[in-house]
């Protein structure tokens, strides 16, 4: 059995539109101030069925409609996307078919179509839970505009989480304590938990250069924020199942979990990565970044740009990468059975006695502690 | 062969970017030894023979033919003589090959602390000097005030001095023209059995050892068998010639004149600079006054950071030692940092040089510890060791007591920078010698343990004068002081590759500034880390580096994990680049950075 069936198989959307672009975001998001819908339901039929005679036979666990903001999709884009895959692939029983979603209240007036259309988890970004801070994030939606898009979202879907950034400009504990609280008071059964990151070539990674990025928590408050999410999750019953990830049980997104689990998943849409097992074989694929290219190279005959077989190694160190991110860990023969060598018992057992990770079961997982120096300790399981 | 009174054998002195090499451009530019389109800058600097003869950056020499205004013609001999202090001794030896020296001072700026050592040793070597003034197309320039210095500082003649533009060419013609009058023509018997003084030697890939010689008396010809005086090994001279500036073949060298030869010779170390080379049959018997060879004063471990490039590092130290005697080396074992080297160089700038040739031509990274004098460890038995490495210091129950080598160091500054001269030079351990005045500069000599000076005195100097100072020195000698080794433990292990000689009262400061630094090079680990300092048992300075709280990546999705992997992977690399001692990683930086002194 090849080693992705560990992990199970979805397939990733890329929408690589946004109405604005935040200052803090590296994702492949774009302002257009057109986009032809069909021509994009086009495009990304011609990408599944490239992809198609390939993967056939697989069961499909899941879909992910990512951006981007693909609550800018129309409904009729999505119905295309989800009518092709099922009829390439059977669906699983319990297939889950997410969007992520923009609080503003013209994505709102399409929840009912998505539903329609197939979709069952909805996944938005609210971010912050007051306007100031709304603001300095450049977002474009209020607290109010968030809270009701919000709602409208339960009531067209069961499953309907929310993002969070936090570790912000000028937020200190208390304050993070405070808006979590309330986060929790809102949640379903589903929470991501993100501390601002940094990234180089945003308006945010600029400004930090400069100097110009001001009150940024320390390194210090950011871990007791991040220990204080532990624990006050933890209280709720919305443990962390991956590093920002919280759910109830039963609730975990399925499709991110095909990534840490390190299944395989085919990425279509611009800029979309995947990992597909190919007569035994695993390949990174990527495609074109820029909208126009990757449409241009479609009509062409194919939007990937890039191929690479992995080698088993590789695929261990992904495999170690991904799953140590999730509080279930890692499974300690699967990584032999791909790297070929074992952990470094040594390292290994000074993790444990520094409380970093525990070892039961065959697997390795990495305590709250561990989470938070994740870096660390991959550093010492994977030094060679 | 040239007639003796048609030679002018001269050097120019001065201190660094006061114009010497601009001003040897001219000259040579001139007088048409080099075609004006095959004129580049810094010719001499630039030189082939430069490069191939290895870090020493010894001399360099160029024949110039000169048709002077009286209508003769003149063979004029520059020998380029580097200024830094670590190369002292290859400036003195040239000096003495030559019987005169342009003395040149940039005329925005006066006498500085090069110009006063190499001057001295123009004067040692009874040269006729001629000022020259240069830069005399600067606003700033001031040729009255500058020439009224020299004659107070120097104590030599300045009213004669000439008014120079090597920017310009303005004065050229008269430097050439003082060069044939005022610089005595060498003396030499060209019937007596030869003579001629080894000046310099180098190695070149393809003609082996090149030898450069000044003759005395007699006659050099190729073919000729000549013995070198030292040893009695006698050689076959199969070329002859000179420098303009390239290598050009001649027939034969005469009493008063320049240029090398080569006889197969297969290493450096086979010629002894300052040597009598003579003919083998009919030579003379009379040695010309010897110099000891360079003694390297300042030593250090160089590791490779990848240990098994131990060999590669073997093979690299092997190939610049053939063409640089002045350089020693033997294998070092450290715990901490395996196999390496411990190397002697003759000054920091010397050490810089081979590290970085090392580095740059042998693309091998370098861990370089903390340099090191060498101290005289006189034992309770009445003997005594050279401590070249504080790692080799005896149990103090055996040692009785130790010496350190001492300077003379001459600081020239304006006077507003004078009192944190003097602080600095205090602090240390420095005793005043000598503080006197030329105009708004001061000269401050002072007597200082070279082992407060090895490190980076020269870069506070720099800073605290905002780079007004100019330094230099001279070994004086040793002396007893109340010297102990400081060790340094991290996660308490002793790391070797730190440990240092330090004075008694001044142990605790520097074990303190030690920890401060190592906490701030040290990067967080998942646990917490002690890092210490001690004399023997006795802990003198402590700090704490506390454990690392966040290093997560928060967003990692099926995009992720490509970028993700580079960045572990690059991580990795990171980690290979550190030192493991017990489970802390030290960053190679953090050897030499740690024991640079702030205050
Ligand atoms: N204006 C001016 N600059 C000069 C003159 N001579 C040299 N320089 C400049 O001074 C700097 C140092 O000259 P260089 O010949 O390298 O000095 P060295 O260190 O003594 O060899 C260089 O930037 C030269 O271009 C001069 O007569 N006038
Ligand atoms: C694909 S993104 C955006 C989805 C959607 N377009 C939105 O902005 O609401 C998914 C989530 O990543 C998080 N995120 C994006 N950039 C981030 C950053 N620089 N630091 C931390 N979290 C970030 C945000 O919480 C965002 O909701
Ligand atoms: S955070 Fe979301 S809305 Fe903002 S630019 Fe990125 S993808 Fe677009
Ligand atoms: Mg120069």
């Amino acid at each position: 059995m090849d080693d992705w069936h560990n992990g199970g198989f979805g397939l990733y959307v890329h929408w690589p539109f946004c109405q604005a672009k935040c200052p803090y975001c590296d994702f492949n998001s774009h302002v257009s101030a057109k986009i032809d819908q069909e021509i994009w339901a086009k495009a990304y039929l011609a990408e599944l069925e490239r992809n198609a005679p390939a993967l056939d036979g697989r069961v499909l666990n899941s879909i992910f409609f990512g951006g981007g903001t693909p609550s800018l999709m129309h409904p009729d884009t999505v119905t295309t996307v989800i009518e092709a895959a099922a009829k390439i692939w059977p669906f699983a029983n319990d297939i889950e078919i997410s969007l992520e979603a923009n609080p503003g209240s013209v994505e709102a007036g399409r929840f009912a179509g998505y539903r329609d259309a197939g979709v069952n988890r909805i996944s938005m970004g609210i971010q912050a839970l007051n306007d100031e801070d709304l603001r300095r994030l450049g977002r474009i939606h209020s607290v109010a505009e968030a809270r009701a898009a919000f709602d409208i979202a339960r009531n067209c879907f069961d499953r309907v989480s929310f993002d969070l950034i936090y570790a912000r400009q000028g937020q200190d504990l208390r304050h993070w304590q405070a808006e979590l609280t309330e986060a929790l008071s809102m949640a379903i059964d589903h929470l991501s938990l993100y501390q601002l990151t940094i990234e180089e070539g945003t308006a945010f990674g600029d400004r930090y250069a400069r100097g110009k990025l001001r009150d940024l928590p320390t390194d210090d408050t950011a871990a007791d924020m991040y220990q204080a999410t532990q624990d006050i999750c933890d209280a709720h019953g919305m443990p962390a199942y991956e590093v920002s990830n919280h759910a109830r049980e039963g609730a975990e997104s399925r499709h991110n979990l095909i990534y840490w689990r390190y299944g395989d998943y085919l990425g279509i849409g611009p800029g979309a990565h995947g990992r597909v097992t190919l007569a035994g074989r695993k390949y990174a694929t990527e495609t074109h970044k820029a909208p126009g290219k990757w449409l241009d190279q479609i009509r062409k005959g194919s939007g990937e740009s890039l191929r690479e077989e992995l080698t088993f190694v590789d695929q261990s160190i992904e495999y170690m990468m991904m799953s140590m991110r999730l509080s279930e860990g890692m499974d300690i023969p699967r990584y032999q059975q791909l790297s070929g060598s074992e952990l470094p018992a040594e390292r290994v057992q000074d993790l444990v006695n520094l409380g970093m990770v525990t070892i039961s079961d065959q697997r390795i997982r990495a305590t709250a502690q561990g989470r938070s120096v994740l870096n660390a300790v991959l550093r010492e399981l994977l030094v060679d | 062969m040239t007639d003796l009174a048609k030679i002018r054998n001269f050097s120019i002195v001065a201190h660094i970017d006061h114009g010497k090499s601009t001003l040897a451009d001219r000259l040579i530019q001139e007088t048409g030894t080099v075609e004006d389109r095959d004129m580049k800058a810094q010719l001499l600097d630039s030189m082939d023979i430069e490069r191939e003869r290895g870090i020493t950056i010894k001399a360099n020499t160029v024949r110039i033919e000169y048709n002077a205004e009286d209508g003769e013609h003149y063979v004029l001999n520059l020998i380029d003589t580097p200024g830094h202090v670590d190369f002292a001794y290859e400036v003195s030896r040239s000096m003495r090959a030559v019987e005169g020296s342009l003395l040149v001072v940039d005329s925005t700026q006066g006498v500085e602390a090069q110009t006063l050592a190499n001057v001295y040793h123009a004067i040692e070597a009874d040269h006729e000097i001629v000022p020259v003034l240069n830069k005399i197309d600067l606003p700033a320039s001031d040729c009255d005030r500058v020439a009224e210095q020299i004659e107070d500082v120097i104590g030599i003649d300045a009213t004669e001095a000439i008014q120079v533009s090597a920017k310009t060419g303005q004065g050229i013609r008269e430097t050439l023209e003082s060069i044939v009058h005022k610089l005595p023509a060498p003396t030499g018997d060209r019937d007596a059995p030869l003579k001629a003084m080894l000046v310099d030697s180098w190695y070149d890939a393809y003609l082996g050892v090149i030898v450069l010689v000044r003759i005395m008396d007699g006659v050099l010809k190729k073919g000729d068998k000549v013995k070198m005086l030292s040893n009695g090994s006698v050689h076959h001279v199969d070329r002859i010639g000179v420098f303009r500036p390239e290598m050009t073949v001649i027939d034969e060298l005469g009493p008063g004149e320049i240029g090398f030869l080569t006889a197969s010779i297969k290493q450096v170390r086979d010629t002894r600079v300052g040597d009598t080379i003579t003919h083998e049959k009919k030579g003379t018997e009379d040695a010309l006054p010897g110099f000891k060879p360079a003694q390297p004063v300042v030593f250090c471990g160089l590791f490779p950071v990848d240990s098994a490039e131990f060999e590669d590092l073997r093979d690299a130290i092997d190939k610049l030692a053939l063409n640089d005697a002045s350089f020693s080396y033997e294998m070092e074992t450290s715990a901490a940092l395996g196999f390496g080297f411990r190397c002697g160089f003759l000054g920091l700038l010397h050490l810089e040089v081979i590290r970085d040739r090392i580095e740059r031509e042998y693309d091998i990274e370098l861990i370089t510890t903390a340099p090191s004098v060498v101290y005289h460890v006189y034992m309770k038995d009445g003997t005594m060791i050279d401590l070249h490495n504080p790692a080799d210091m005896p149990d103090l129950s055996v040692v009785d007591h130790l010496e350190e080598p001492r300077i003379k160091a001459t600081i020239l500054v304006p006077d507003e920078y004078l009192g944190d001269v003097l602080k600095l030079c205090q602090e240390r351990r420095g005793v005043q010698m000598d503080l006197t005045y030329a105009g708004s500069r001061a000269m401050a000599v002072y007597d200082l343990p070279l082992n407060e000076v090895v490190f980076d005195f020269y870069d506070r100097l720099k800073s605290v004068t905002k780079g007004y100072a100019s330094f230099d020195y001279q070994m004086t000698g040793y002396q007893t002081d109340n010297l102990v080794k400081m060790s340094v433990l991290v996660n308490d292990e002793p790391v070797d590759a730190l440990s240092m000689m330090v004075h008694r009262d001044r142990a605790e400061q520097r074990g303190r500034a030690m920890c401060e630094k190592l906490k701030e090079l040290i990067p967080r680990h998942m646990f917490k880390i002690p890092i210490q300092a001690a004399i023997g048992g006795k802990v003198i300075a402590r700090e704490t580096l506390s454990a690392m709280r966040k290093d997560v990546t928060a967003k990692c999705y099926g995009g992720d994990a490509t970028r993700k992997k580079k960045l572990l992977e690059k991580q990795k690399k990171g980690k290979k680049k550190m030192r493991q001692f017990g489970k802390v990683d030290i960053p190679q930086e953090a050897f030499i950075s740690a024991l640079k002194m702030d205050s």
